[in-house]
């Protein structure tokens, strides 16, 4: 077909939009595949299980797509087919482990979930034994909003601070700022809490508490807010700051008025992303806020549990009761970060609407 | 909101024409600060400082107590595989070698997907499923690891279980994929499946998969239309011109995502703390139950540790430490030759 096609030189060949042949010999293709590989993979292998079936099923189909296309197309264009089918194979894939793990999570979770005193108890009453109908992780998400609050209070001013420092201020020690806290967002999170824990908890005197291990996720954010803002900043163009200057405008109120608002979508965005890391860190609060079933309000005294370190500690139990808890709490933490990001991209794609 | 736009500056003074006795002397145009922005350069330089002080102290830190370690113990601290306080056995060879074969595991798993993904995204999506597939990578980076990991032990460990028994039975002849069992049992001992790097790995394979992804697509997204066009005009497939003309174009960005990719799987906990069940040997067996990384270390040992142990487990930190900084900083180099690139070409 793809012959007679090409022997009239003066139709254009369709670029955007496939061919009655390519399509019809991919889903012919996916049929075949699916026929064939069952075929191989439960009579000739005789193994069964669905994974085995689909993995022998889309080998099965990808020969069959390359051996039709070879029929009616030069070998470039076969090429061309077998790399747009693996390339899209591998999007596929990707999309579908994120859905299995979202799906999951929540899916596990929703036992938990529907239970209203998950939300408004916390876990001293309710032993690993008990049902659903007891005990609740209030005590962790009061923990994880004080330990976000306090870091993000600690790291937002002083990141941006920083990143104003690095962009418009400059000087002489600004290369060697840039390169350390460059090089620190490398730190890895269990290290930043060890460094916390050996200074401020061993060190200095300081409980294992929220206080505690909102500031060994301050120190994992604030390399990461820092930077992201730098490059925010970077990005507001030169000719506003001249032009504010050339008004008679300070430079603090150049970055005040002009250069802050301009880039305000993005350090939102950046300091809404690294708050999200920072929720949803599970091992500098390992090692710094101590583990308790029971509600604690007050982040200077005593042991604070969060969301994440909830999860892990449940996760260990062999107990089901727990394992549903588990999930019920990493459910409210994807939940969390789900919403955090949303106001991120609102954020973002508002600003582009009003440009 | 509207403040973006219409920017608001404060008066300046007006034009004073002729009528002080000074008017005709030129204001002079050396820039002299003002106080308000002596204040504001002090505040925004001691917050610069503060940040240096709190970053930079950690790698003081962690040098400054990791000095008597390596004294003490010498070389024997990097060799020493076992991590048995009790009996003076303290080194990092197991867990490093862990370390390693984990992000390996990673790493070759997260590659192609990350890059079959990037490329997706920037030659094959249609324009409006390209920004809900952005977006939806960046939401996978924000996944917290806990997630990943809790996912990863009780959705995929029961179920990689059998990739893993599939791999050493017809891989096992390789060292890599050998197991301490025998494979063909017709009842297979599944315990021993369980737990092991190579589950990890695949859990830690998806949390730096996004990462690895973003910086790809970004730097194909910097290749110059231009060329592309001239590679399909001259008749080329769509294959044609990523192969001649992206690939080669974001080789820069697709070494440095995966390395960033590879940082980040070297320092990941959470994940591989749940998946992992903890031995300190080292062993090429990586399906086999049973492995540790050094973050594992420090997080399964810090709670019983005295002040040397700690002090070891801070050397440990910075080794790990090193290691993934020297692999960031690989990362961004190439990252940025394949950007300066860009704006050259």
């Amino acid at each position: 077909m793809a012959r007679v096609e090409g022997a009239d030189l003066d139709v254009p060949r369709p670029i955007g939009r496939r061919s009655l042949d390519q399509r019809a010999s991919v889903w012919g293709s996916a049929a075949a595949g699916i026929a064939l590989g069952w075929l191989v993979h439960e009579r000739l292998i005789a193994s069964s299980g669905w994974f085995g079936l689909l993995l022998v099923s889309y080998a099965c189909g990808v020969l069959i797509y390359v051996a039709v296309s070879y029929v009616g197309n030069p070998a470039t264009d076969v090429r061309d087919r077998l790399a747009a089918v693996l390339i899209t194979t591998a999007a596929a894939v990707v999309m579908a482990f994120l859905a299995l793990v979202v799906g999951y999570t929540f899916w596990r979770g929703r036992e938990a979930l529907s239970h209203l005193n998950f939300f408004s108890q916390d876990l001293s009453r309710a032993g690993p034994l008990d049902p659903l109908t007891g005990g609740g992780v209030l005590h962790a998400i009061a923990g994880t909003l004080f330990m976000i609050t306090i870091a993000v209070i600690v790291t937002v001013p002083l990141g941006i601070g920083c990143a104003v420092y690095l962009t418009e201020v400059g000087g002489k020690g600004s290369r060697l700022v840039r390169t350390v806290v460059e090089s620190m967002t490398a730190l890895p999170s269990i290290v930043a809490g060890l460094f916390i824990l050996v200074t401020v908890i061993l060190f200095l005197g300081l409980p294992r508490s929220g206080l505690a291990a909102a500031l060994a996720m301050s120190v994992m954010m604030l390399p990461i807010i820092a930077r992201a803002s730098e490059v925010v900043l970077r990005v507001v163009p030169q000719g506003l700051r001249e032009a504010s200057l050339a008004l008679g405008a300070s430079q603090w109120q150049t970055v005040w008025r002009v250069v802050l608002p301009t880039a305000r979508p993005g350090l939102t965005t950046a300091v809404i992303l690294g708050t999200a890391r920072g929720l949803g860190e599970t091992s500098p609060v390992l090692l710094t806020a101590g583990y308790t079933t029971y509600l604690n309000l007050d982040p200077t005294q005593g042991p604070m549990v969060s969301l994440p370190l909830l999860t892990f500690s449940l996760s260990r139990s062999p107990e089901q009761v727990e394992i549903m808890r588990a999930f019920g709490a990493a459910s409210i933490l994807l939940a969390l970060v789900l919403v955090l990001f949303a106001v991120a991209r609102a954020v973002v794609s508002r600003n582009r609407g009003s440009r | 909101m509207t403040q973006q736009d219409t920017v608001v500056l404060p008066a300046v003074d007006p034009p004073t024409g002729g009528e002080g006795p000074n008017a005709d002397v030129p204001r002079l145009l050396s820039p002299g600060v003002s106080r308000g922005d002596q204040v504001f350069r002090g505040a925004m330089r001691s917050a610069g400082l503060v940040v240096l002080a709190i970053t930079g102290g950690i790698g003081v830190f962690l040098g400054v107590k990791s000095i008597p370690v390596f004294r003490t113990l010498g070389w024997s601290f990097f060799t020493t595989s076992q991590w048995n306080p009790e009996t003076g056995e303290i080194g990092i060879a197991a867990v490093l070698v862990g370390t390693l074969e984990l992000a390996a595991v990673a790493i070759v798993v997260a590659f192609p997907l990350a890059l079959g993904l990037a490329l997706y995204i920037s030659e094959y999506a249609p324009p409006g499923f390209r920004r809900a597939l952005v977006a939806l990578v960046d939401l996978m980076a924000a996944i917290p690891s806990v997630v990943y990991g809790l996912w990863g032990v009780l959705f995929l460990m029961p179920r990689a279980l059998y990739l893993s028994h599939w791999l050493s039975l017809h891989l096992g002849w390789i060292p890599l994929f050998a197991v301490d069992t025998n494979p063909h049992r017709p009842v297979w001992e599944q315990g021993i499946y369980t737990s092991s790097i190579f589950i990890a790995g695949l859990v830690v394979a998806l949390m730096v998969l996004p990462m690895a992804c973003s910086v790809m697509r970004e730097v194909f997204s910097l290749c110059p239309l231009s060329e592309k066009e001239a590679a399909l005009a001259l008749g080329s497939t769509r294959w044609g011109m990523i192969r001649t003309v992206v690939i080669p174009f974001g080789r820069g960005g697709i070494i440095g995502g995966t390395m960033l990719g590879l940082g980040r799987a070297l320092g990941e906990t959470i994940a591989a703390l749940m998946v992992l069940s903890l031995a300190f040997d080292i062993k090429p067996r990586i399906l086999e139950l049973g492995g540790s990384t050094t973050s594992v270390l420090i997080a399964s040992r810090f709670g019983d540790a005295t002040s040397f142990q700690l002090a070891a487990l801070l050397a440990a930190g910075l080794v790990l430490f090193m290691v993934t900084l020297a692999v960031n900083v690989l990362a961004s180099i190439l990252i940025s030759r394949s950007r300066s690139g860009a704006t050259s070409g």
